[in-house]
């Protein structure tokens, strides 16, 4: 049998809608994520119990099951709440996309939750009681001395949370979402040629993903000197 | 006949303060008073709870009992705790806890955030200026030496012109010869400043080379609050003999109220009171150990006395020797070095002591020699 890989630049415009898409998830789901998940370290960090417990059971849920699940789980989930707050009279048409984007900042959220958390453990107690001595607040604490330290030291994990987020969005394929990998397997199955799409899409990923973890490496080892 | 000049105002008023871990009482009943501009110090070995009552006139500790004031206000009681961002106090740490991401003149402002953008401007120049770093303003803390770094901390403490600075151990991280140095420095821009201090050390000669006042400490206690030269020599108990300088405790005879008789000879001067704990008076017969100061063994060849060499430490200027008397009890001599004997020769030595420091007699002989 005969390779077609002509199909790819032939529906390179709409491999780019759903390219871009991926890109556009990943970049919401990470920077949403990591601004939630920041939250939520601070609340598991708090004294206050209630808020840490609570904080620790949604990270712990989050992390407990399989990220398919919680797509599927949200898909019919979410309509559902927004049809509870608003009160509308039946569940509204949020759509694949958009679900997506809240499911994944959501569970996002409790990964990136545990990536803060150590960044924050790892400041020295000393930073905090030097802010304090020099008579700053709680959050003038943590937003001036402690999150920029923590947020710097913990970059080249994040970012490596942020790959694999990459490659995680595909899973949105199972909402019929379309995604890189969406777009490419609907013109594969229209077209007959699944093998040729599925093998330009990996080889994207590979590329992209290859190249940003080399690029996570380098910043390590700066961060590790400047530290 | 002219008033004398009004004290200046107490600053820090610690009154009988207790402090506690779950139920572990880790300082007792400890007070001590600083007016402005004086530096005093808590000097102890490790585990005293001296760096607990640092925290503990800080803020980050709440107290079981007692008081602290600052300029007369309770700041920390049993039932009230100022939180330490409202006390007006600078904080200089064991390991300068610095914040890495922000340049030297960026750490200097951070307490100054209160401050109009120009009055800012100069208080970081004035103050990075003042502990000799105006060159590296613009630097980061990785950049810098031990001894810069600890420069930048004094200078972040310093600019908000806090009513009290506190010092935690501040030099243990460099190496000695630095510490000394910036021992004096670091005295002098706290009195430059007029800035009332609190230091808390391990090392003596770090506390002797800053501080006014100095308490020793010893189990959550102060056992002697004073000047470096009365903690030297006049120490009020055994432990602060032992614990301050070297000595050793030799028996000794009382002979009259001026006058003690030990193995070297016969020691005058006034004999403080603390004889009077083991004797009803400190009349003829008393037994007491008297405290022998290295520089109170003076080594001369023509003294009929002799001493063999057991141990000889040469530091420079001086040797330090262990010598053997007849007895066989062991005495320290600080000699200048060119007085150079070997171990086994026996020299001549003489007794040259202005003042008497006794104590009542050790319950058994191992106690008697203190602080090799």
């Amino acid at each position: 049998m005969a390779f077609d890989f002509d199909v790819i630049a032939r529906s390179l415009p709409y491999l780019w809608k759903g390219f871009r898409y991926t890109v556009e998830l990943t970049a919401i789901a990470a920077t949403g994520g990591i601004f939630f998940g920041t939250l939520l370290a601070l609340a598991r960090l708090s004294s206050v119990k209630p808020l840490a417990l609570a904080a620790a059971g949604y990270v712990n849920l989050m992390r407990s099951i399989p990220l398919v699940l919680v797509i599927f789980w949200f898909f019919f989930l979410v309509p559902v709440l927004v049809q509870g707050i608003t009160g509308a009279e039946r569940p509204p048409q949020i759509g694949a996309e958009r679900t997506a984007i809240i499911t994944f900042i959501m569970f996002e959220a409790a990964y990136f939750c545990e990536i803060m958390r150590a960044g924050i453990q790892s400041i020295p107690k000393g930073q905090v009681y030097a802010s304090y001595a020099l008579g700053l607040t709680y959050g003038q604490t943590m937003r001036l001395v402690v999150l920029p330290q923590a947020f710097r030291n913990m970059i080249p994990v994040l970012l490596t949370q942020t790959v694999i987020l990459f490659q995680d969005t595909s899973l949105v394929y199972v909402i019929s979402a379309t995604d890189f990998l969406g777009a490419a397997s609907k013109v594969g199955q229209r077209d007959g040629r699944l093998v040729e799409m599925y093998t330009f899409v990996a080889v994207v990923y590979f590329v992209i993903s290859v190249t940003l973890s080399h690029f996570v490496r380098r910043l390590q080892k700066r961060i590790a000197v400047i530290r | 006949m002219s008033a004398s000049p009004p004290l200046p105002e107490t600053i820090l008023d610690v009154r009988d303060v207790s402090v506690a871990y779950g139920g572990h009482a880790v300082v007792r009943g400890l007070s001590f008073a600083l007016r402005r501009g004086a530096i005093g110090c808590l000097l102890g070995p490790s585990g005293c709870g001296k760096t607990t009552v640092l925290r503990a006139i800080a803020g980050f500790e709440p107290v079981r009992s007692g008081e602290v004031r600052l300029k007369g206000e309770v700041v920390s009681a049993p039932a009230r705790l100022v939180p330490p961002e409202k006390r007006r106090i600078g904080m200089v740490f064991q390991d300068y806890a610095l914040f890495p991401h922000l340049t030297v003149a960026e750490n200097v402002a951070f307490g100054l955030r209160g401050l109009a953008r120009r009055e800012r401007d100069a208080r970081v120049a004035e103050f990075v200026e003042s502990v000799g770093l105006a060159g590296h303003a613009h630097k980061y803390p990785h950049e810098l030496s031990g001894g810069q770094q600890q420069r930048v901390a004094l200078a972040r403490a310093l600019a908000p012109q806090p009513d009290l600075l506190l010092l935690d151990e501040p030099f243990s991280n460099l190496d000695i010869d630095l510490r000394e140095r910036l021992g004096q420095d670091v005295r002098e821009v706290i009195k430059r400043t007029d800035t009332t201090a609190v230091l808390v050390t391990h090392d003596q000669h770090e506390a002797f080379a800053i501080a006014d006042e100095i308490g020793i400490m010893q189990d959550g206690r102060i056992e002697q609050w004073d000047t470096p030269y009365n903690l030297y020599h006049r120490p009020a108990t055994r432990f602060i003999a032992d614990f301050v300088g070297q000595g050793v405790l030799v028996p000794g005879a009382v002979l009259n109220g001026r006058e003690v008789e030990i193995e070297l000879g016969t020691l005058t001067g006034d004999i403080p009171r603390m004889c009077e704990i083991g004797c009803d008076r400190c009349g003829r017969g008393c037994q007491v150990d008297v405290l022998l100061r290295p520089d109170d063994i003076i080594h001369d060849d023509a003294s009929a006395l002799k001493a063999e060499v057991v141990r000889k430490a040469f530091r420079g200027a001086d040797i330090l020797y262990t010598l053997r008397l007849a007895s066989g009890r062991e005495v320290l001599a600080l000699v200048p070095s060119h007085h150079n004997h070997a171990i086994g020769e026996r020299i001549g030595i003489r007794l040259e002591a202005d003042h008497i420091v006794a104590f009542p007699p050790a319950a058994g002989p191992d106690e008697a020699r203190v602080a090799a």
